[in-house]
């Protein structure tokens, strides 16, 4: 009943058109909007594509009202409204889902949802069974499967993405805005997405912010790029190729680079076998789980994120306890060493979480490079840290590594995504590891950014360096792996060797099927 | 936005946060009927003017620097210490015990014996509230208040029965005091009552601040409390990082307490801590958690402390108004903090101005 009468209120917001005219915002020697206009209308879908830094997401939080614009206007049907909040964006209909998330990990999905769910703000009682219906309702009718009383520190990145989109639809938003919506999300979520988002069409407008071009192409049915803070074209989708608008989101012509060398054959380097992890919610995440990886090999775990992925990656690293099960590196058994131990004996890696996680946010960028060796030589002697040498070091990644920052004096948490992993990728490439477990490592970055991360990674892999590769982007692990083991529920589903794989037997082992043909 | 305007801007909070402060006291003191001006004169100019109230402010600056820098090691590692005063009080009591233990030992021996006691008594005290803060998730907030009280009722105790000084006893006085200290534990005075402990005070800073920021400990114990997750992935022990910082913090209380017993009283007494472990969490905060900053802020709160001790002679306002200014800038602070990083209500600030601007030039 009560959702009933929120749904009808928005649907009086109809929003016919959204237009914005000459939008510009400075910061501090940015221009971050440069006299940018576009418009949407009624059941289409806008796809704003750029790279890193060229201004997608500031344009979004202008028009949610998070940023106020120096010059130009924007009117919804006609109208010309000023948001001096997010709150007032809300009110006209308007919804966006970011790209960090904004969620309240130590409460449920329902709590959650509830923190803007203001018709369930009664007088001394907060109505959270009507929250949860309406949770419940919205998930069902969208296909968005969130569990409404999970603790959202307990979700994986890709479930905590479902919960923001749940969120944003349960208040009633009648245009979403959607800051790179599947970049954490499962190829079958995606394409589930996507088939969401076309039929939503039909009942809201779009604007869709997107790295995958594949996406903006089966999706959109408008595009306007932006590069440094100008719309440099605007247009329908359907008269270009991907490539086409790749080329002029970079200005210049991309190609993922592809795994194409010769088996390198080298020793096996890490050996798991039968490993059994918990989750942080107690269950078993990894159950049984057994792999092996060799030097100079790239094995590409491919997976639904929440299939024991993150589990694996910290239980390897000393940073999860191990139920059972052995975890042998180059014939050490490393199973419940500590994580010192474990980068001691060469071990290089890349984590899911990179703002908080793979750099101390409010350290420089500097400080940064030497997270894993600040009692080492050259950094350090008799634990005295040199000066020089952390900075002669710095200026050095940044230089080869194209880090983009004001200065390696910046607090590294204040670069953007690209750069943050490209402080990570310098300092674990360059501690010359003996094997790289890399876990989502082009998640959320723009071509160019993929782009040097893939060579990077290949250039590792000539050097004899094993590396496994957790990933959800098929194309990145078709492109890359020599063998791509597919993890369920915490085993192996299957283990496929370049050249077998394509789209769709992976997403069939994925979702936890077995292939019809497979009798072993 | 351009760099004038931040610069003009943050000076203006600033300056605005000290005007809050000023503002709400004097709303205290309208209440007390007292006269504002003078007031506040007494207590942050009159204590200037002469040498003797220098030397008095300078001997309430070190302990509440030397506390002060503990708390901030220990703040910098992701724990924040509210157990000085305790720790403060089983300093005291180590180097009292050491003291009245070995009072034939020479000088050069025993005061350092004695200071080290009082070290390793108030890490100890710091190390409990670590322990159990790395192993077992216990808030320290928690368990350092509780092991105030605890050291506060054993410190009485110790007074009161085993340190009970023998001719209080005899005479049935019975002040709760140890007997005077053998001389050869005493640290020498400069002039008053001002001391040496002032140089130890300035040599911790500076090797807090090598310590902290220029030696692999430092940066890994700032990289736990910065970003424990980050940290761990770098492969620091974390749970060990953290309980050591507070057996730093504590030792460091606790070396103030020996200070304060071999420079200024020269017995243990009750009331020596002062509330200064509490004083000094707000010295700390005020000197921005950094040593350099902690050296101005803990003469200005020893300026505060002394300056209420007069007020009460010279305007006729209780010593206590100056916790309550404490109190007051602890408030002020942590909200200047919050606007000072709120980044939206710069921009906000910004566009009102430049439109100000754009009428004015129109």
């Amino acid at each position: 009943m009560g959702a009933r009468c929120v749904l009808e209120s928005v649907m009086e917001k109809r929003i016919k058109s959204l237009r914005m005219e000459d939008i510009t915002k400075r910061f501090p020697g940015v221009l971050a909007s440069d006299h940018i206009s576009l418009s949407v209308d009624e059941g289409e879908i806008l796809a704003l594509v750029g790279e890193n830094g060229a201004g997608k997401t500031t344009l979004m939080n202008i028009l949610m009202g998070i940023y106020q614009q120096d010059e130009g206007r924007i009117f919804i049907n006609g109208e010309e409204v000023h948001f001096k909040g997010p709150d007032d964006a809300f009110k006209a209909g308007l919804g966006m889902v970011h790209q960090q998330y904004m969620l309240v990990p130590g409460m449920t999905v329902t709590e959650n949802v509830a923190l803007g769910y203001k018709q369930a703000w009664k007088p001394l009682k907060l109505d959270l069974s009507m929250v949860r219906d309406r949770v419940m309702q919205v998930s069902q009718h969208y296909g968005l499967a969130v569990n409404p009383d999970a603790y959202v520190w307990q979700l994986s990145v890709g479930e905590q993405q479902r919960v923001e989109l749940v969120k944003t639809l349960c208040l009633g938003a009648r245009f979403l805005i959607l800051d790179e919506p599947t970049s954490a999300l499962t190829p079958q979520e995606t394409d589930e997405l996507i088939d969401l988002l076309k039929r939503m069409k039909n009942e809201l407008s779009i604007i869709f912010i997107s790295h995958k071009l594949n996406e903006v192409k089966s999706l959109s049915d408008k595009i306007a790029i932006l590069r440094h803070g100008k719309v440099v074209f605007s247009g329908s989708t359907d008269d270009y190729l991907p490539r086409q608008i790749a080329a002029m989101m970079t200005g210049h012509e991309i190609t993922l680079p592809e795994n194409k060398e010769q088996d390198f054959n080298g020793e096996t380097a890490l050996s798991i076998k039968n490993l059994c992890v918990r989750s942080d919610r107690g269950f078993l995440a990894l159950d049984g789980f057994s792999l092996d990886v060799r030097q100079g090999e790239i094995v590409g775990l491919a997976g639904v994120s929440g299939n024991g992925q993150r589990e694996l990656a910290e239980a390897i690293n000393g940073l999860r306890n191990v139920e059972s099960g052995s975890i042998d590196f180059f014939g050490t058994e490393i199973t419940g060493r500590s994580a010192s131990f474990i980068i001691s004996q060469g071990m290089g890696y890349i984590p899911e979480e990179r703002n908080v996680e793979g750099i101390v946010p409010s350290f420089s960028i500097k400080e940064n490079f030497i997270l894993k060796d600040s009692d080492r030589p050259p950094f350090a002697k008799h634990r005295i840290i040199s000066r020089k040498a952390v900075s002669d070091n710095a200026e050095e990644l940044r230089k080869s590594f194209d880090i983009r920052c004001p200065g390696v004096n910046t607090p590294a948490g204040s670069l953007s995504g690209g750069n943050i992993q490209k402080v990570i990728l310098a300092r674990e490439l360059t501690r010359s590891p003996k094997f790289l477990i890399a876990v989502y490592p082009t998640r959320g970055l723009d071509m160019g950014a993929i782009e040097f991360i893939h060579q990077e990674l290949l250039k590792k892999r000539r050097e004899g360096i094993g590396i496994l590769l957790i990933s959800e982007e098929l194309e990145e692990l078709m492109n890359l792996s020599d063998r791509i083991a597919v993890i369920y529920k915490g085993r192996i589903q299957k283990v496929l060797n370049h050249g077998e794989a394509n789209k769709e037997n992976l997403g069939i082992l994925m979702a936890g099927l077995k292939e019809e043909d497979d009798n072993e | 936005m351009n760099r004038n305007f931040k610069i003009i801007y943050k000076l203006s909070i600033i300056l605005l946060a000290v005007l809050a402060t000023l503002l709400l006291s004097s709303f205290v003191l309208i209440i007390l009927g007292a006269d504002i001006i003078q007031t506040f004169y007494t207590i942050i100019i009159t204590p200037l003017t002469r040498m003797g109230h220098l030397s008095e402010v300078l001997v309430r600056a070190v302990p509440l620097c030397v506390i002060a820098l503990g708390v901030a090691v220990a703040y910098r590692s992701g724990i924040i210490n509210i157990g000085a005063e305790g720790q403060m009080a089983m300093g005291i009591l180590g180097f009292t015990t050491v003291a009245l233990a070995l009072p034939d030992l020479p000088r050069a021996v025993l005061l350092p014996f004695a200071l080290l006691a009082s070290v390793l008594c108030g890490g100890l005290w710091g190390f409990i509230p670590g322990i159990l803060k790395s192993k077992l998730q216990v808030s320290e907030l928690l368990s350092t208040v509780m092991l105030n009280y605890i050291a506060a009722q054993f410190y009485s105790f110790c007074l009161r029965v085993p340190m009970l000084d023998p001719a209080e006893a005899l005479s049935g006085a019975g002040t709760p005091q140890s007997a005077r200290l053998t001389a050869s534990i005493e640290i020498g005075r400069i002039t008053g009552r001002m001391h040496y402990g002032i140089l130890i005070a300035l040599v911790l800073a500076v090797i807090v601040y090598i310590f902290m920021w220029k030696t692999s400990f430092g940066y890994k114990m700032r990289a736990s409390g910065a970003q424990s997750r980050a940290a761990r992935y770098g492969g620091i022990n974390v749970a060990a990082y953290v309980t050591v910082a507070m057996i730093i913090s504590g030792a460091f209380a606790g070396l103030a307490g020996g200070i304060e017993i071999a420079a200024v009283h020269r017995r243990a007494i009750e009331g020596i801590t002062n509330n200064y472990g509490f004083s000094a969490v707000v010295v700390a905060l005020f000197g921005m958690l950094h040593p350099f900053g902690i050296i101005p802020a803990s003469f200005f709160f020893a300026l505060l402390i002394y300056g209420s001790t007069l007020t009460p002679r010279a305007v006729g306002v209780p010593a206590n108004i100056v916790e309550v200014m404490q109190g007051l800038i602890i408030i002020v602070i942590v909200t200047t903090q919050m606007i000072l990083q709120n980044n939206y209500l710069e921009d906000k600030v910004y566009r009102w101005w430049c439109s100000k601007k754009d009428v004015k030039e129109a």
